[in-house]
């Protein structure tokens, strides 16, 4: 592309022999000195700072509380008030439109997050033919995989709370401050609603980690960037649409993301907590499966990106 | 217009025959669970063994003979249970026929019981016509069907002539099963599903009441005696069913050869099978809307009601809150008038009946079973002396309804009251104002509230609007519950009506208001007829239909009372009526009840999940153990320990079959820069690899300083690598991508030596912009940079000089050997042989997954005896073969070669003395030397190894041919 336009004879640094070699680290130290630190959360977070897909995803993510409030706003504006789907109390006040906006994105949009922020990790490092100099850094691989599972879920909690504070905010600028009122009947007030929004989005981020987990092992796996992201996007749609299927019973409560919207059972004055134990149940054993095997693959992988 | 009704009926008679027989049997329709106590019990359990037959019973008033269609199952197979057995007189519903009993006598016949199903009179293949229970003719013809199993030799006696035996009916069959217990002392056990108390009550409802909250149990209440108005769409499904069954053959024969007592034949075709009188009745009533006293009495004679006092025989009463037709005030009339004298009352309140299927069907057919075990054969499955279950409302996202007991029957209540106030928006007035409600014309329009099996269809929003017609409807709501409230019984309030008319027609319902939103629960309506004096106010006491409810926090109840009901026949005069709640005030039942334990499929999932998750754990466990065993068994060498890179007996294969490097060794000490040649395919770069940790060698192992080399070894932070090529992260300026580098060792940034290894990039400006905008070779020199990051002792570096201009190449020279020099080691592996010539101090050749020849380059090009003679170009072959010869003949010269090319011929002298004798005797010779030289071109030693260790072992071909046939990558 460019040329490069410093002139061509460098003037050499290289140490000379006189040098003393006493300070330099050598690697005949005793092992694990140096990569108990490798590739800790902070460097890892500051490699995947400034990353389009990231920047992208944050905005797409603050955008949409936005466009639901001028999608209300362009649609009908009487109408006869009361519903019966949390959609129709939307614009009642800050709850619930936060909680619809939240409903809205948790089928998909963030199951798309989950997917990308942790099926892009290790595919996209293999895609820059930067996955084999982080190996030879040396970091080892457990601790390359766990650093960066663990920058993904993160990044992934973050987007489930910034993005439900800021359909709280929305909310409450567009509608008023108004606790929320079910639909399916009872009122909750603030005090009440706070700590169970807190709850719903923990629930909510235990539960997408079955996604981020099997586009992590996809990912792993391929080293296609996109296609592990693709795959789990799909292994989530064919999930709902086999949800549908009445003939297979309770053998549905095993497909992964079942319980996704279970978490609207916080939403009711007396709380049923076994569909979201179950959910929660499921999602853990998932995850544990699909990343246990992501480290299992990755130990003995034959690195050729 | 009979037409009509004709045509209308007979589809509501299709769909009559699919569900008044199908409630009935409904209880029943469920599987016979795994579960049930009986089954186990029981043995082996054989196929039923029916038997059909035609039992003779009293004749008809006009003289024609009757003989029932009777079934008779009989317990098959060997059992725990012999002869004798207690038996069982199964009914159906109105509309249908024995074939309704099949399963239930099935499977009551598996668990031991002689059971005996029969089409009642007028129905199915029996003869006669439909008297609707006349206690003369149905209930007479069971007593004959009990007389018969008396008679039987396998039916278990209490004593000669009284079998053993309990009665169970649904709908038309349990108001039989009921009124066969009251009047035949025989009857042992008696179970009445969705029963009549009083038929005249039923068809028409009358919910003003006279009397105190009765203390006998929330839903008992005391009817005045005025009939209210006409179930009207309920009336004509019985005939349109009626109707249906008009065609079967024991109905014509009689009917039609004589002539039909007492009505035409236009009549007679309407009533089918039904007994004329009857019939007659009815369609008057139906027609005015009103009952003539005759009906009334007719309707009252064919009901338990009169007879109730005769009821000695333990009596279970299920009914369904989904039920228009026959509610739960039927049986709770029927129960407080048996309560003390029977030995023991089981009341069930279902959420299914004639409007709907219920949603525990299992659990009703298994308290079934119970029930019947308890009284016929003395276990005590259902717990208590008496016993009231009911069903609570659905919650959400569940199918099933959650079933409460407790163990008095009739139960006792406590009751709240809540305040009730006009709809805000209404009147704007306070709350006593009454609200002004119109009677239209002719009835219509007429609210919309509840139709007859439409119970499970759920409207939704619009229901309200249909219900609550403007102008014709008054709404009464009560204040939000701060608390979820159950709701079991009848809901009492008083109203004052102010009417135009002498006599009001009103309709209640109880509806459940959520922001702003109304919804029924509950499908039932209260009508209420009161008489009144125009002007002035009466006041009327109204029992709500009974039920189950549950309110949530949040929501209210709303009390809608309306002028009109599609389902009534109300009267249709116009008039005005001022409706208002006296005191303000609803009065809420409720009864303590112990939830009945469902089965938990929680447990099970729970469980599973949880252990699977366990063995996931361990199975990780057992697996990390195994890695670390692993580990151990690949020791270092300390007799490497010096040697910074050793390569000992590499072999991997790759998954293609592909063996891309086979027994590979060779070692890198220190201070040298070491080239690593070989064609492509020759495994220089999988060598690298394993080197690196990257790829896991099959055999063999890697010694770094003498420690084995695996993927994530902490030997490698003394190892600095550019493998195929620059890797970095785009995004980043070539600066931070340094950093980052660095800090992905995890080591202080003070050692990273960065601006030395900028110094090498020689990158300038270009440093602080992002990777994505640079060129080839400066991404080469980055990566060169980064490799140096650290100053590492070993440095390897895979074609360092691709992309780079020859400026830059020569400018990589120097860095490198003086890197080596500071007593690091290089390894570079380069097709510029001429920089490998110029750079490295020892070589390594590999072929083809091989090591073919290693060690110090200039071993390698500088044969001391050997000297190349440039002649001049102009000398003829002539000339070069004489000086030639005359060479061979000096004392000294081994072996001349002569290789011609175009235009440059040379002379190979293999001599045994030094290059300068040699010289000497050239030019003693007359040679024309233009040049002189060792062999010194590094390519040409390489053609000449790479073709050697072919010809080694394989067949011919031409050095060039077989150097092209190197395996593609």
């Amino acid at each position: 592309m460019t040329t490069d336009p410093v002139a061509k004879q460098p003037t050499t640094t290289v140490p000379t022999a006189t040098e003393p070699r006493a300070t330099e680290p050598s690697a005949t130290e005793p092992s694990g000195r140096h990569t108990r630190g490798a590739l800790s959360f902070g460097a890892e977070v500051r490699r995947q700072l400034g990353r389009r897909r990231t920047l992208w995803s944050f905005v797409i993510m603050l955008a949409l509380p936005v466009i639901l409030v001028a999608a209300f706003a362009l649609g009908r504006t009487s109408g006869p008030p009361g519903g019966s789907r949390l959609s129709d109390l939307a614009q009642q006040g800050s709850a619930n439109f936060a909680i619809f906006a939240l409903a809205a994105a948790s089928d998909f949009l963030l199951v798309v997050l989950a997917a990308l922020f942790a099926g892009d990790a290790v595919p996209a490092e293999a895609s820059w033919s930067t996955l084999r100099y982080l190996l030879i850094a040396p970091v080892p691989r457990a601790r390359l995989l766990a650093s960066k599972w663990a920058v993904a879920i993160v990044s992934l909690g973050v987007a489930i709370v910034v993005y439900l504070g800021w359909g709280l905010l929305v909310g409450g600028l567009a509608y008023g401050w108004a606790p929320f009122t079910n639909p399916a009947g009872g009122v909750l007030g603030w005090g009440e609603l706070l700590p169970r929004l807190a709850i719903a989005a923990a629930y909510l981020f235990v539960t997408l980690l079955q996604v981020a987990g099997i586009a992590f092992v996809l990912g792993v796996r391929t080293d296609a960037p996109l296609g592990a992201v693709g795959v789990a996007v799909l292994v989530a749609i064919v999930s709902s649409i086999l949800g549908q299927i009445d003939s297979l019973g309770d053998l549905r409560n095993g497909l992964p993301l079942h319980y996704i919207r279970a978490w609207q059972d916080l939403l009711t004055p007396q709380v049923d907590w076994t569909a979201m134990g179950h959910g929660v149940l499921w999602s853990v054993l998932y995850t544990l499966l699909t990343v246990g095997l992501a480290f299992a693959v990755f130990r003995r992988k034959d690195v050729l990106s | 217009m009979y037409a009509v009704r004709r045509t209308s009926a007979a589809l509501l008679a299709a769909v009559v025959l699919a569900l008044v027989p199908g409630t009935s049997a409904g209880l029943a329709a469920s599987p016979v669970s795994s579960t049930a106590a009986g089954l186990g019990a029981d043995g082996t359990p054989g196929p039923a063994i029916e038997e059909t037959l035609s039992v003779p019973v009293g004749p008809e008033p006009d003289g024609t003979a009757v003989a029932l269609d009777v079934t008779v199952f009989r317990p098959g197979g060997l059992g725990q249970h012999s002869e004798p057995w207690s038996a069982v007189l199964l009914a159906h519903g109105f509309g249908g026929s024995k074939a309704d009993l099949v399963e239930r006598g099935r499977d009551l016949a598996s668990r031991g019981y002689l059971v005996l199903g029969y089409s009642a009179r007028g129905f199915g293949a029996s003869g006669g016509r439909i008297h609707l229970n006349d206690p003369a003719y149905e209930i007479a013809d069971a007593r004959a069907l009990v007389s018969l199993l008396a008679a039987r030799s396998d039916v278990l006696l209490d004593a000669p002539g009284d079998p053993h035996v309990g009665v169970v009916g649904a709908s038309y069959g349990g108001a039989l099963a009921i009124m066969l217990g009251a009047t035949d002392p025989r009857v042992d056990s008696v179970v009445g599903v969705v029963a009549w108390n009083d038929l005249a009550d039923a068809f028409f409802p009358q919910f003003a009441v006279v009397g105190p909250r009765s203390p006998l149990g929330p839903a008992q209440v005391d009817r005045s005696v005025e009939p209210g108005p006409l179930k009207a769409l309920w009336a004509s499904r019985f005939f349109g069913s009626a109707l249906a069954a008009a065609g079967s053959p024991g109905a014509g024969a009689g009917a039609g050869a004589g002539a039909v007592t007492g009505s035409g034949g236009g009549a007679g075709a309407v009533c089918g099978r039904f007994d004329p009188t009857v019939c007659r009745l009815f369609l008057e009533a139906t027609v005015t809307g009103r009952p003539s006293p005759e009906l009334l009495t007719v309707l009252r004679a064919h009901s338990p009601r009169p007879l109730l006092a005769g009821l000695r025989a333990p009596t279970m009463l299920v009914q369904g809150m989904a039920d228009s037709l026959f509610g739960i005030e039927q049986a709770a009339a029927t129960a407080r008038a048996i309560a003390v004298q029977v030995p023991r009352l089981a009341i069930r309140w279902i959420d299914g009946g004639h409007d709907g299927l219920s949603s525990t069907a299992a659990a009703d057919e298994q308290a079934l079973r119970d029930w019947l075990a308890d009284t016929l054969r003395g276990t005590t499955l259902l717990a208590g002396a008496g016993q009231f279950s009911y069903a609570a409302p659905i919650p959400r996202r569940r199918t099933v309804a959650p079933l409460f007991t407790t163990p008095d029957s009739p139960p006792t209540a406590t009751w709240t009251a809540v305040p009730l106030a006009p709809l805000v928006g209404a009147s704007g007035g306070g709350t006593s104002d009454p609200q002004r409600i119109v009677t239209p014309p002719g009835g219509q329009p007429a609210s919309v509230t509840a139709i007859p099996s439409l119970g499970g269809l759920g409207v939704g929003a619009a229901a309200y609007q249909l219900a609550a017609l403007p102008g014709q409807s008054a709404a009464f709501d009560s204040p939000p519950f701060a608390q979820q409230t159950a709701i079991v019984g009848t809901p009492r309030l008083t109203l004052t009506v102010t009417s135009t008319g002498p006599e009001t027609v009103l309709f209640l319902s109880l509806w459940q208001v959520t922001a702003g939103q109304a919804t029924l629960p509950r499908r039932l309506v209260a009508p209420v007829r009161v008489l009144t004096t125009p002007g002035q106010p009466t006041s009327v006491d109204v029992a709500l239909a009974p039920a189950t409810w549950t309110v949530e926090a949040g929501s209210s109840l709303r009390v809608l009372v309306t002028s009109t009901d599609s389902a009534y026949a109300a009267p249709r005069e116009a008039r005005v009526d001022l409706v208002a709640v006296a005191g303000g005030e609803l009065q809420l039942p409720h009864v303590d009840g112990d939830l009945l334990a469902a089965e938990s499929d929680l447990d099970t999932e729970s469980v599973g999940v949880a252990t699977a998750i366990a063995l996931l754990l361990a199975a990780f466990g057992v697996l990390a153990w195994r890695e670390r065993r692993r580990r151990r068994l690949l020791p270092d060498r300390d007799d490497l320990a010096d040697v910074p890179l050793a390569v000992e007996h590499l072999v991997k294969t790759y998954a293609d079959g592909h063996r891309a490097v086979g027994d590979v060794s060779w070692r890198a000490e220190r201070g040298q820069v070491v080239g690593l040649l070989g064609p492509n395919g020759a495994g220089k770069t999988t060598t690298l690899r394993m080197a690196m940790g990257l790829i896991t060698p099959d055999s063999g192992a890697v010694y770094l300083g003498g420690r084995a080399v695996r993927p994530g070894a902490p030997a490698l932070s003394g190892v600095g690598a550019l493998v195929e090529g620059p890797g970095f992260l785009p995004h980043l300026t070539g600066r931070a991508n340094l950093h980052a580098y660095w800090a992905a060792t995890g080591r202080p940034i003070e050692e990273a030596r960065l601006d030395e290894a900028l110094d090498v990039a020689a990158l300038g400006g270009a440093v602080d912009r992002p990777v994505r905008s640079y060129s080839h070779g400066m991404r080469q020199r980055l990566g060169i940079a980064q490799a140096m990051l650290g100053l590492p002792d070993l440095l390897v570096l895979d074609e360092p000089t691709n992309g780079l201009d020859p400026p830059q190449i020569a400018a990589m020279r120097p860095i490198l050997q003086r890197y080596a020099a500071a007593g690091r080691t290089v390894v570079v592996s380069s097709h510029l042989l001429a920089e490998v010539e110029q750079t490295c101090s020892h070589v390594v050749v590999m072929h083809a997954g091989r090591v073919v020849t290693a060690g110090p380059v200039a071993d390698l090009i500088d044969s001391s005896d050997t000297t190349v003679v440039h002649l001049d170009p102009a000398a003829t072959a002539e000339t070069i073969a004489a000086v030639a010869d005359r060479l061979l003949s000096v004392a000294g010269i081994l072996e001349v070669e002569i290789v011609e090319d175009e235009g440059d011929s040379r002379l190979v002298v293999t001599a045994g003395m030094p290059r300068p004798d040699v010289v000497r005797a050239l030019t003693e010779v007359g040679a024309d030397v233009v040049g002189l030289s060792s062999r010194k071109h590094l390519e040409e030693v390489f053609l000449r190894v790479i073709a050697a260790a072919q010809t080694a072992g394989e067949p011919t071909g031409s050095v060039t041919e077989r150097l092209r046939q190197v395996r593609a990558r």
